[in-house]
């Protein structure tokens, strides 16, 4: 086995210096825009005094946190207690490394393809993952030896479960379309124009995994895990300075990987009305990682945006909404695909439209069921069993 | 070219056996359960290493029925050691030896 | 000493202390980690193998549901270091533990001698195993004949997956029943 020195050790070295630094920095970026995009919401400025714009404040946070005592409760169980913050960060960080970023650059005559390792199993080892960040959550909540913290993570890990079935689930048609579980495959299987992406053809299925990644990110309107009404705030109650400043950032990193893979899988990837073709082999490569960066971004804003807009689930409409509607709707987009793909052959119109009939046939079942039962006991309305249509309000 | 056969099938058997010895020589009945999902794990082990060896596919889909075999397994064994903890505040298998709830 | 040997030895040594692990702490919740580490030692072993889908599904299932599970009853049980009462004495426990390297060295036998006589080694199969290292088995493959040849069975596990779903609600359900 000869080793080439550059192909193989030195450029993916490269390419993970820089997805682990720009994950860093995305971070910082995100501390920043969440707390100024929310300011702008809620029509306040925001954070604004350290360097233009406030853009240096997610620095000063940093150094708030590394400078604070890094206090350790006597109470807790100390080595799950360190070790839990590192259980959460480390999978939302290695996640990434099968995500493509771009399509393929060309320096200096070798052809570097934008993703840091293409491995043909690549949504699965996502899947794999990401189903690995509750253990941080359970285990920091558990070793916390403090009641609020252990609320936090049974809610939490009962949550990931749940929505972990839908988010598994709703990517099989897109699997079944595309032939192939490595990502790049799939991103390259959607073509430049919009509505040659999957969220066209698969869009229940994009709801339902959309929302299943934010309930997965612990994220409004699904941070039952860390209601600070209810739990103080929850799971990272006991953790202070730069821990707890690890479960802030793993949080965000949870976010952008979450969104680097809804545009893969999804949003068409890197491609975007044919832009990332223009320009030699080497600006079209750092085109389409442009493309992809901003199309992140805006996915990223979008999870703002909803924080800012839905109201907290209480936990048993959170259950009711994850098992009784994204998960049937997952699963009609499997079945649809599969049935619409023989019979048509493939024709991804028909897929597309059967899709959301399927759905919205689904969604018109399930809310008739539960408005049934929810008549049988009218005389028992105000209590929590019997609120499953609330629920719904919340979330349309 | 590829490592052979029985270094898998031995770290295998030590697996098993350190299952075995858990459930011999422990009381509490979910340790006693995870070490029957380390058995289980040693099985697959030896599935796929075999699988390998004679280039075969099967080996690996026998893993897949392990796992989901496995999977209700659990579910219904926590259940189970859930309800008994819920009657009788133990769950230690010693103590937890009547058939009458 | 080539990366393969090196990787099993490695991956091997981490599953086996982390077996040991198990059966050795007092604490549930530390076994139940012990044992999430072995679970992926044994996902590196697999993709060592060659069965990269095997490793995906070991990760995602044990270590993402099936271990979840074991924390989620752990945590609501609260259970602590419970009483090993009833559990055996040192000299039995001696005597456990004796059995116990008797089984190991009887599997390390048959592992190390009796594969001589069957299928596994043979010319045949060594032919197959080379033709292996030149197209690795794919996803494609599993998929493939778990749909056609062995869909019965597929269909089966479903079946069961169905039984355990409905098996656990009935008894939880009852539980609280009998409480109201």
């Amino acid at each position: 086995m000869d080793i080439d020195l550059l192909q193989d050790i030195i450029i993916p070295i490269v390419k993970i210096l820089f997805i682990a630094h720009l994950l860093i920095i995305g971070v910082m970026a995100m501390i920043w825009s969440e707390r100024r995009v929310s300011g702008w919401m809620q029509d306040r400025l925001g954070p604004n005094r350290v360097g233009p714009q406030g853009l240096l404040q997610p620095i000063a946070d940093g150094i708030k946190f590394l400078f604070k005592e890094d206090l350790i409760p006597n109470h807790v169980d100390k080595p799950l207690y360190v070790l839990a913050p590192a259980m959460l960060l480390v999978p939302a960080m290695i996640a990434i490394a099968v995500v493509p970023f771009g399509s393929t650059i060309t320096i200096a005559g070798i052809d570097i393809p934008l993703q840091i390792a293409d491995i043909n199993i690549g949504i699965l080892y996502i899947l794999a993952i990401t189903s690995l960040g509750v253990y941080g959550v359970v285990i920091g909540a558990w070793a916390s030896n403090n009641k609020y913290s252990l609320l936090g993570g049974l809610r939490s890990s009962a949550q990931m479960i749940s929505y972990e079935l839908t988010l598994g689930l709703a990517i099989i048609g897109v699997l079944m379309l595309s032939e192939s579980l490595s990502l790049r495959k799939i991103s390259e299987g959607q073509g430049a124009n919009p509505w040659e992406w999957n969220f066209i053809i698969h869009f229940p299925a994009f709801l339902a995994f959309t929302t299943a990644m934010f309930a997965e990110t612990n994220r409004l309107p699904f941070d039952l895990a860390e209601a600070e009404q209810e739990l103080v705030a929850g799971y990272h109650t006991e953790y202070s300075s730069m821990k707890f400043a690890m479960f802030f950032m793993a949080e965000y990193m949870n976010m952008i990987v979450g969104s680097a893979v809804v545009v893969t899988l999804f949003l068409g990837g890197w491609h975007f009305f044919g832009l990332e073709a223009i320009g030699g082999p080497f600006w079209s490569g750092v085109i389409s990682f442009a493309i992809f960066f901003v199309k992140t971004g805006i996915f990223l804003f979008v999870f703002i945006w909803v924080r800012w807009t839905l109201p907290r689930f209480r936990y048993d409409q959170l259950m009711n909404f994850g098992w009784k509607f994204l998960l049937p709707v997952a699963l009609s987009s499997i079945v649809v695909t599969g049935t619409l793909y023989i019979t048509t052959n493939g024709n991804r119109l028909w897929i597309g439209i059967g899709n959301v009939v399927a759905a919205f046939i689904i969604a018109a079942i399930v809310a008739g069921m539960l408005a049934m039962d929810n008549n049988g006991k009218s005389a028992v309305q105000n209590t929590p069993a019997a609120a499953p249509l609330r629920g719904l309000d919340a979330v349309e | 070219m590829f490592l052979g056969l029985e270094y898998y099938l031995v770290l295998s058997a030590l697996l098993f056996t350190i299952g075995v010895i858990g459930v011999l020589i422990r009381r509490n009945a979910i340790i006693i359960f995870m070490c029957i999902e380390l058995m289980l794990n040693a099985a697959n082990l030896a599935f796929v290493a075999i699988s390998r060896d004679l280039g075969q596919v099967e080996g690996q889909l026998f893993v897949f029925f392990v796992m989901a075999v496995a999977a209700a397994e659990v579910a219904i064994g926590l259940a189970i050691i859930v309800s008994v903890f819920k009657h009788r505040e133990t769950i230690n298998v010693d103590e937890v030896n009547s058939l009458k709830g | 000493m080539n990366a393969e040997m090196i990787l099993f030895f490695i991956f091997g040594a981490v599953s086996l202390i982390g077996a040991i692990a198990v059966i050795s702490f007092r604490h549930p919740i530390y076994s139940a980690l012990s044992l999430i580490v072995t679970f992926f030692a044994q996902a590196g072993l697999f993709v060592l193998l060659g069965a990269h889908f095997v490793a995906a599904v070991q990760v995602i299932v044990y270590a993402g549901a099936i271990m979840v599970l074991f924390l989620f009853v752990i945590m609501l049980l609260n259970l602590g270091t419970l009483s090993e009462k009833g559990a055996l004495t040192g000299k039995l426990k001696g005597v456990a533990t004796v059995l116990g390297i008797l089984l190991a060295i009887q599997g390390i036998y048959i592992a190390v001698n009796a594969l001589n006589n069957t299928e596994v080694g043979s010319v045949e199969a060594q032919e197959k195993a080379a033709a292996l290292a030149e197209n690795p088995i794919e996803t494609y493959d599993i998929g493939k004949l778990l749909f056609s040849e062995y869909l019965l069975p597929f269909e089966v596990t479903s079946l069961i997956l169905l039984a355990a779903l409905i098996g656990v609600i009935v008894l939880v359900k009852r539980e609280n029943q009998t409480e109201n």
